[in-house]
Formats: C-alpha cells, structure tokens, sequence
C-alpha cells in the first residue's frame, strides 16, 4: 500500500514532482560540475607542482636574491663588439647562462645540512640556469651617428642609412636581433629519488647518468620546438653539449617538463662559473606530519634560505589555473550552495502545500486508524523519493555537463614560484609544449628582463573526474533534500487532527 | 455500546464555543440512531467524541466499557483502526486510489497481508454492489457509488459500531434511498450498532431511535 499510494500521489501531482526533481536535479549537478572542476583544478594543481619540483617532494629551498640583483641576464656590446662587415654593420653571436632573475645561489654544503636534519629521507640539489643566446646584427654605430647629426632621429634614417634598417641598439628600428631562451636545470644524474627527475621518463636516447661529462638531455616538448635531435649539439654557455636523449612529463598528457635541457649539475655549475653553488634543494620528508617540522628546521639551520612546503607552492601557483581555483572555490561554492538552498526550499514548499491540500485525506486515514508514523511516514516517503528521483536525474544532468566540461578542452596554464613575470614583449607560449621558450622576436625588450619569463609556466588540460564519490554525494544531496522537505511536511502531517476528516471543505 | 457522562466540549479559540454542554447519553448495542438538529447545534462534534476523533473537554465517553477521553493517543487510534468504522457526507475516499485500494486502506493499520486485504477488499465492494468497478479511480464513479465505496471501507474491517456524518447529505433522494437501505439493511443483518448525522428528516425517520441536538445540549424525540 505505502507504495502504490507513493507512486499514484507523485503520478497524480506530476507537475509539482517534476519540478522538484527538476530543481534538486539542476542544484546536485551544478554541485557535480563544481566538486568535479575543483578537483580538475586541484589535479592540475598537482601535476603542475609536480612537474616543477617532482613527486614526493615535500619541501623545497631556495634563496631569494635582490630583484634584479646578482648577475643580471643583460648582453653587454659596445661598438666593436662582433665581427664587423664591409658596411659596417656588426654580426653578434652571444650565449649567457645564468641564475635566473630574485634567485640566488647558495653553497652546495647546504645539501649535507638538510640531509642532516631529522626527519629527511632524501634530499637533492639542483642549479637552475636560464641560457639566453643571442645573434644578430647591429647597424654601423658611427654611421648612425653621423645619421643623428645630420637631423635624423634614430629609427627614421632608414632609407639613408645600413643595410635593413637604422636603428638604435635597442631595436626600436633596425636590427635584425634572434634571442633564444631555455632554462638549463643542473642535477646530480644519482639523484632520482627526490627532484625534478622523479616525474620523467626517457623518450628517447638515454637519460643522464652517473659519470656524463658533457651532455645534455631535453624535454622532448623543448627539442621538438627547438628542432634538435638526439646526437645533435646545443650551445649552453660557451659549450657544445651532445644530446644524449629526451625525456617527458610522467606527470600527465601535454605537461612538459621542469626544464628545458638538463646537464649534469657539475656540468652546470663551471659551466655558469658557480663551482659549488647551486639554487634549489629538493627535501623529502618520512611523513606528512613532519613536513613543518622539517621545513621550521631547515629555515633555521639555513636563516637565508626560503623554505616553501608543498602547501605554500599550491599557493603560489599562478597564472589561468590559480583564476580557475579561486573561481571555482568561491563563485562555485557560493553558486552551489545558492540554487541548493533554492531547491531545497522549492522542496519543502512544495511538500507544506501538498499536505495543506490533502488536509481532509490525511485526516481521513487518521480517522479510519492510521497512525502517526504510518501518515508521516508516507508523507515524508513521497519527498525522499522525489529526491532520488532528482538525485538520479541530476547526477545525468551533472555527468553530462562534466562532460561537457571535459570536451570543451580547456587548458590551464600555471606556473610555480613566481617565476613567470612577463616582460613586454615576451614571446608567449611554445606551440602545444605549454613552456614559456622565453623572450620573443620582438627586439623592443630589455632583454635581461625577457630572458626572466616563464620558466616554469605549465599548461595542462583540465580533466574534471566524475567520481564515485561525487555520485554518492550528489543523491544524498538530493535524497537530503527530499528528507527535509519530508521531515516539514511530515511535521504538518503529524499535527493534523483526525476530526479533520469531517470538514466541509474540499 | 456507547455510555456518555457528563461530556462536555469547549473549543477556546478567538471565540469561546460551548460545542457539547454536559451531555449524558447511552446508546445500546445494535441501536439505529439518527441524530438531527441546527446547523452549529454539535451534532459533528457528537459524532467527533463517539468516533474517538477528538476528547471531549471533560466527562466520559464510554466504548464498550473503555473511557475515549481517557485512552492514549495510540490506544484511541487502535480503537479506530479496530472497532469503529466512519462514513463521511463528503466520502473521503483517496483520489489516487482506485475503489479496492480504498477500501484496503482500512485494513493497512491492522496488518492484514496485501493478498488477504485485496480479497476482503473485493468481498466487501461486493457487498455493497460494486463488484465490477474495483480498479476505478473514485473520479470516475457517480456519488452514490463513491459513498457505497466508503460504506465498503468502513464495514470491511467488521467494526462494532458505524458512524456516518450525514452520509446522504450530497446525493439525489434517489440515490439517498439506495445508501439508507444498504446501511438498514447492514444495520439488519450484522447487527451493527449504527449512529448517523442527518439533517433529513425522511431519513431520519427510518431509524429506531431518533436525537435532537441543539446548542450543545441532546434531547430524545
Ligand atoms: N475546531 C473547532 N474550533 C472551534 N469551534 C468549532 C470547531 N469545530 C466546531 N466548532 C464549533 O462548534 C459548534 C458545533 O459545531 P458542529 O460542527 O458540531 O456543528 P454541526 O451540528 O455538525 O453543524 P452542521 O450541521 O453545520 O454540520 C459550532 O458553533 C462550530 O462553530
Ligand atoms: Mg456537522
């Protein structure tokens, strides 16, 4: 009987059961669509994190240097820099390799402190390097300035003047100037245990190892950009490095790597001139309980350094992916708890004007024996059951919106530890490869301050899960609000009168 | 059957209505007993006070030797469930039912199982005629009949006692004849103790025993 009545009362009143369901439905499948994005973003999150400072990393030192401090990525020429052509104008080929911009070096010593600490099960040191080459051509400078005496303004004088076009060296106008950036990551080839190396997986080639002198592994994304093959060389420095092999991201689909080229950290460092220095320690802890602990011991036998936990680094994610978290967990959140509250009341009103309208049939079954629990009970079935009815129909709705969500493709580019200031003109993002190949074609930049940008922005294609979790979560959801709107409307029911069954009224 | 003491009924609300006024009554088993009066005389809340829909303000409503005013809430509602039946002048069936759900309804608090409630379900519409029209939904039944469905409701769980609340108050003569005969007939045959709201006076005559109540106070006639 409780059944049969169930499913005639919802059948009978089928406008109202729909959209209650309806409601429940939209509210639990935005709910999906929002825990599942977050939980997109909070991948994302991750596998950024991961791919910049590898897996299991629980702490990481580094130390700040002054902004624009310590050896600025800033090509020096002068007048007789380069070969000189016939006309005059100067042919420029320079590499510089250096400590990218707010970090500095310390002591490799370092390592063996926090290996000292309590609580550390690994840790490894890396020397980050961004090389920045550049070749080109600068116009005849006495020619130039013959230009500028004769009235013409740097940048107008072309027509008169050297080959292309005149122009001041900052390449307002006239010179024809390549600058290449990638970042060089030094790492000790036995240190695979904690680090950058944890989250990559030889592509080609080999990777390093132990003993390698002077060669170079690539980010299989940063080859295929750069067009270097294995057994190719690469300019670092002053140096020609073999390519022994690539490697990718094992961290997820179109997640490039940390870096673009790694060496052996020896190799990195008299490379760079900075014999036992490097720029980042990477510190595993023995459990997560410890990883403050650590961090706290770590920032005072090292007072210079600046200690981030993985926390901190979620923290300083920036970029798309740090928008879309903010995004999802406050505009998401309110959202969801917004048009949940609403169909929950929708719910609710619905049930309290039912059970005001069927007061003379609840007050029959009173009336004929029907006890409390027994008219309660079907009042307050009747609503959970819309509830489930919306809790299945919502978690289609939801599934398909991830879905949706999920096709659309949206990539999210992060980048860690502040490293990615965008100069003027910086070149963007390397087709499909997602790292920054730093400072673009357009010569108006500065370039020290090109050569600063995005070495660790990472693009990575959100994939909101659908889990079994979020399932169960959003038919509780809908079965809660069902419940509620039932307990209410049980609530009424209960207080019925059974003499009720003898009013006039229809 | 029925012994009442001194029950009085005052509802307090914006105004102070004196419903019953220390009424005394005593309705013997298998009576037939008609009760008219006014409109607002109390004849409902009589009825209300018999049937254990409501406790009286004070004094006894005695049922078969048990005080109403005095049982607990579960024990008034068993006492419903179990030895009274109720017919109401609008019927009262559940719309979404159909006539034999109906009168199953009756038998749900009495944990009767569903195959043996549909059987007697179906015995009783039989009873009162309506073999053929089980599976209808009451919309779809003329008035006499869905009153004939409530009659089969009220009867199918083999009561003491049967109170019907102007139980022909919305049907033609016709059709009002039809409902006084089965329940005489009822009344006859089972030996039913019958107490019946009517403001028809050619109802009222066929009964045996015929009360006026007026301002809360029952008179014989
Ligand atoms: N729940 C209630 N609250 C307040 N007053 C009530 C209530 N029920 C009935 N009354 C009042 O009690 C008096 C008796 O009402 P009752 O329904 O018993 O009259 P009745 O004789 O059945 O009238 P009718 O012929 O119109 O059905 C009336 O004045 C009515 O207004
Ligand atoms: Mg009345």
């Amino acid at each position: 009987m409780f059944l049969t009545y169930l499913r005639r009362e919802l059948r009978h009143r089928r406008k109202q059961t729909a959209v209650v369901a309806v409601g429940l439905a939209v509210a639990i499948a935005l709910v999906m669509v929002v825990s599942s994005v977050s939980t997109g973003v909070r991948d994302a999150q991750t596998a950024v994190l991961e791919s910049v400072y590898g897996v299991g990393t629980d702490v990481t030192v580094s130390q700040p240097g002054e902004a624009g401090g310590g050896r600025p990525g800033r090509f020096e020429f002068d007048a007789e820099a380069g070969e000189a052509d016939d006309d005059g104008t100067r042919s420029l080929d320079q590499a510089q390799l250096s400590v990218e911009r707010g970090t500095a070096t310390f002591d490799a010593a370092s390592l063996d402190t926090i290996e000292g600490v309590e609580h550390v099960t690994d840790a490894a040191a890396a020397l980050t390097l961004t090389s920045t080459s550049f070749s080109g051509e600068m116009p005849d400078m006495e020619a130039m300035q013959e230009q500028m005496e004769a009235g013409g303004g740097p940048g107008q004088a072309g027509e008169q003047g050297g080959p292309g076009r005149a122009g001041g060296p900052d390449g307002a106008g006239g010179s024809a100037f390549e600058v290449d950036s990638f970042t060089v990551t030094g790492i000790d080839p036995s240190a695979d245990a904690v680090g950058p190396l944890t989250t990559v997986e030889v592509a080609e080639g080999r990777g390093l190892e132990a003993g390698d002198d002077e060669v170079a592994v690539l980010d299989a994304t940063y080859a295929e950009t750069a067009e270097i093959t294995v057994g190719d060389t690469l300019s670092v420095g002053d140096s020609d490095l073999e390519v022994v092999g690539t490697v990718t991201s094992t961290t997820g689909d179109g997640v490039a790597t940390s870096s673009d080229v790694y060496v052996p950290l020896v190799l990195a460092q008299t490379l760079a001139d900075l014999d036992g220095q490097v720029t980042d320690v990477y510190v595993s802890v023995d459990s997560a309980d410890h990883v403050d602990a650590v961090a706290d011991a770590v920032g005072a036998a090292l007072p210079d350094a600046s200690v981030s936990t993985q926390s901190d680094l979620a923290d300083d994610v920036t970029g798309s992916l740090s928008t879309a978290s903010s995004l999802v967990s406050t505009l998401g959140t309110w959202l969801s708890i917004i048009v949940l509250a609403a169909a929950f009341g929708l719910a609710i009103l619905f049930t309290v004007s039912g059970v005001n309208r069927r007061t003379r049939e609840l007050g029959t079954l009173k009336a004929i024996g029907w006890g409390k629990p027994r008219v309660v009970g079907q009042v307050a079935g009747e609503s959970v059951v819309q509830g489930l009815l919306g809790g299945v129909v919502g978690v289609a709705l939801g599934a398909v919106a991830v879905l949706a969500v999920n096709l659309a493709g949206i990539t999210l580019s992060g980048s860690s530890g502040g490293l990615a200031v965008g100069g003027p003109g910086a070149g963007g993002q390397a087709p499909g490869g997602g790292q920054a190949t730093g400072g673009g074609r357009g010569g108006g930049a500065p370039f020290g301050q090109a050569a600063d940008t995005a070495t660790s922005a990472v693009d990575v294609a959100l994939s909101a899960p659908v889990t079994v979790w979020v399932v169960v979560a959003a038919v509780g959801l809908a079965v809660l609000g069902g419940l509620l709107a039932g307990v209410v409307g049980g609530w009424r029911a209960a207080r019925l009168r059974p003499a009720e069954a003898l009013r006039s009224l229809a | 059957m029925y012994q009442l003491k001194n029950v009085t009924k005052t509802y307090t609300g914006k105004r102070t209505v004196h419903a019953l006024r220390s009424v005394d009554l005593e309705i013997g088993d298998g009576e037939l007993v008609a009760i008219q009066g006014p409109t607002g005389g109390g004849k409902s809340t009589l009825l209300q006070m018999l049937g254990g829909l409501d406790r009286p303000t004070s004094g006894s409503v005695l049922l078969a030797g048990d005080d109403l005013a005095k049982l607990s809430d579960g024990a008034l509602t068993s006492a419903r469930a179990e030895r009274i039946g109720f017919v109401f002048q609008h019927y009262n069936l559940i719309p979404t039912l159909t006539a034999a759900e109906n009168v199953a309804t009756a038998m749900v608090p009495l944990h009767v199982k569903a195959e043996k409630r549909t059987r007697r379900a179906l015995e009783a519409l039989a009873s009162v005629g309506l073999a053929e029209r089980a599976d209808h939904l009451p919309g779809e039944l003329s008035g006499g009949q869905q009153q004939r469905v409530a009659i089969a409701r009220a009867l199918v769980k083999e009561p003491r006692v049967l109170l019907a609340d102007e139980p022909t108050g919305n049907l033609d003569e016709a059709t009002r004849d039809e409902i006084v005969e089965l329940l005489e007939g009822l009344w006859k045959e089972e030996g039913l103790t019958i107490v019946m709201v009517t403001h028809d006076t050619a109802v009222a005559r066929r009964a045996q025993r015929r009360l006026r109540i007026a301002k809360g106070t029952v008179t014989e006639r």
